[in-house]
């Protein structure tokens, strides 16, 4: 038959000249519409939304201090997270890359965050503080960049070396790094963190950025993250707070995160670029989902597999028509 | 009809439409025998479900993103836009792999296809700015995660999910105008075309062959 496909497409394609039946879709929509405002009204009443309250500077540095104040110290050493990330915050790394595409350094630093001056001695700044803290400011303002750094890298490395354990750091060559990680950490407990991170000193201001990657680079976002169970390794992409649905929809974007090598930091080139080349899957795989009508042995699944035979049963059954090979 | 009248603009456009999409093909009020099973309803009821969405929608943008951590209204307007998104990814879901089932891309059906699906990822995209604009711990949490993914592949330098603004402006205009116009178009391709007849409906089951 070959002609058959073709003119079995043009039927496909033809004005349906067979039997018909009334069928009222403005009525059918109509009652769409009411069955899912019923529907949602109940679910809402009944289960409400999720909405656990954010976290505060506050409350992170009050609930651990050591770890706020260690923190405060890797931001001016350039250790954490954001000082370490590269595009778009910094140059500090290439990020990532797959194969030869290096896609996060050639987008550049555009959305630049010094963490040195925007995480702690901008917001300091703003503040009425204590003399030992505002001589201290004053010191590090007043010293060469050698010398803020020594003082910084000394002291990160000796909180490292004992663990995060402040009380058994030793004394050392931390110049007024240690008053300056207290003078935040006392701004951050009274409250004054928060605000002075966003507005850095403006009136209007709509981009949290600064106050979200400080926040990550210390382990009181993360570890909230786990005990809501919202762990990228532990499908919690697709999860919500509390006993809600999450985006269940983003099941196989979470998927390749959980099985080698992209969930493993270590393999390379695809684990050490998991975000990049699991972007650029989901990338390939939606264009996919979008050209199936195109993509052979795809496009003729449904003939093979004969679902459709109970879709339109009561269609072959009147005309008795039988399944046929495809 | 002149020749003149052939050539304009307002002309050309009044007689595709009219070829194309006449009122009855719009609005029929009958439909081929075989339009008879459940999963027809999942198109209308996507359809149903982003009406509840946008009608929520417009009830929260105009009371701003932190009215409902502290009104029980606005808890409640907020538990319908929630409730509506998950009906309407489960609706639409279904009637994807429904539309898969019946190849109803078949018969000059394939933009009705493309159509459909790309409304499915910028439904993703527009869901994904929303839970970042929730202002609570996980709109926090979100926004850290998901950045490192955007970033990774350069994407991150313009589309920044940090920024509260950025992202309430994308979910609250661009994508929902981009979502509302995709679909509509989906839906007037299906009016245009008809709704796709069965695999294997032979030729000799119609009453007038072509
Ligand atoms: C906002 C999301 C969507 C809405 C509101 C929507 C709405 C509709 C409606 C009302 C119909 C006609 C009734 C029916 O057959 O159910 C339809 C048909 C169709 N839809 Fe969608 N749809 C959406 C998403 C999708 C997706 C994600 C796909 C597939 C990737 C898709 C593919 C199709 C196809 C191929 C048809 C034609 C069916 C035929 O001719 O029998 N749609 N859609």
């Amino acid at each position: 038959m070959s002609t058959g496909r073709h003119t079995k497409e043009e039927f496909d394609a033809a004005p349906w000249h067979g039997k018909t039946r009334k069928y009222d879709i403005v009525k059918e929509g109509v009652i769409a519409v009411v069955v899912v405002s019923v529907l949602a009204v109940a679910l809402s009443l009944l289960l409400g939304s999720p909405d656990d309250t954010p976290l505060t500077f506050k409350g992170w540095a009050t609930s651990n201090s050591d770890n706020f104040y260690a923190t405060a110290v890797s931001e001016l050493a350039g250790t954490s997270g954001t000082a370490t990330y590269g595009a778009p915050y910094n140059k500090a790394a290439d990020g990532l890359n797959v194969g030869p595409l290096w896609l996060q350094k050639w987008a550049g630093a555009s959305r630049p965050i010094d963490s040195v001056n925007d995480f702690v001695i901008a917001p300091l700044s703003t503040q009425v503080l204590s003399t030992d803290i505002a001589s201290a400011l004053a010191t590090w303002k007043a010293a060469t960049a050698k010398d803020q750094s020594t003082w910084a890298t000394n002291y990160d490395s000796a909180i490292a070396k004992v663990e995060g354990k402040l009380s058994d750091v030793p004394a050392g060559n931390y110049g007024p790094v240690p008053a300056l990680a207290q003078g935040l950490t006392d701004m951050a407990k009274a409250g004054g963190l928060d605000a002075a991170l966003l507005s850095q000193g403006g009136f209007f201001q709509t981009d949290n950025t600064k106050q979200i990657l400080f926040f990550g680079d210390g382990s009181y976002l993360d570890d909230a993250g786990t005990a809501a169970n919202l762990q990228g390794g532990t499908w919690g992409m697709m999860n919500e707070t509390g006993r809600y649905p999450g985006q269940a929809w983003l099941w196989l974007y979470s998927f390749w995160y959980q099985i080698p090598p992209f969930n493993n930091e270590e393999s390379k080139p695809i684990g050490a670029n998991a975000d990049a080349y699991i972007m650029f899957l989901m990338g390939g795989l939606s264009l996919g989902l979008i050209l199936i009508p195109l993509i052979p042995g795809i496009k003729t699944l449904p003939m093979r597999i004969p679902i459709h035979r109970g879709i339109w049963r009561q269609y072959y059954e009147e005309n008795g028509i039988k399944r046929r090979k495809h | 009809m002149s020749t003149s009248e052939n050539k304009m603009w307002t002309a050309r456009l009044r007689n595709a439409w009219q070829r194309n999409l006449p009122v009855d093909k719009l609005l029929p009020d009958d439909q081929p025998a075989y339009v008879a099973s459940w999963i027809y309803v999942f198109g209308v009821a996507t359809i149903a479900a982003l009406g509840v969405i946008i009608a929520s929608g417009i009830v929260l943008a105009f009371q701003g993103p932190a009215w409902y951590h502290t009104s029980d209204i606005g808890k409640f307007t907020n538990s319908m836009h929630f409730w509506s998104v998950q009906m309407f990814f489960a609706f639409m879901v279904i009637h994807l792999w429904g539309k898969f089932w019946m190849a109803a891309w078949r018969g000059n059906r394939v933009r009705t296809w493309m159509t459909g699906a790309v409304t499915f990822v910028v439904s993703i995209a527009t869901a994904f700015t929303g839970y970042l604009i929730q202002t609570n711990f996980d709109s926090q949490w979100i926004s850290f995660e998901a950045k490192d993914g955007f970033n990774s592949v350069g994407v991150g330098a313009w589309f920044t999910v940090t920024n509260l603004g950025q992202m309430l402006l994308l979910h609250v205009a661009f994508l929902p105008l981009i979502l509302g116009v995709i679909t509509f178009i989906h839906v007037l391709m299906v009016r245009r075309r008809g709704v796709v007849p069965p695999i294997d409906a032979l030729p000799f089951d119609m009453e007038v062959r072509k």
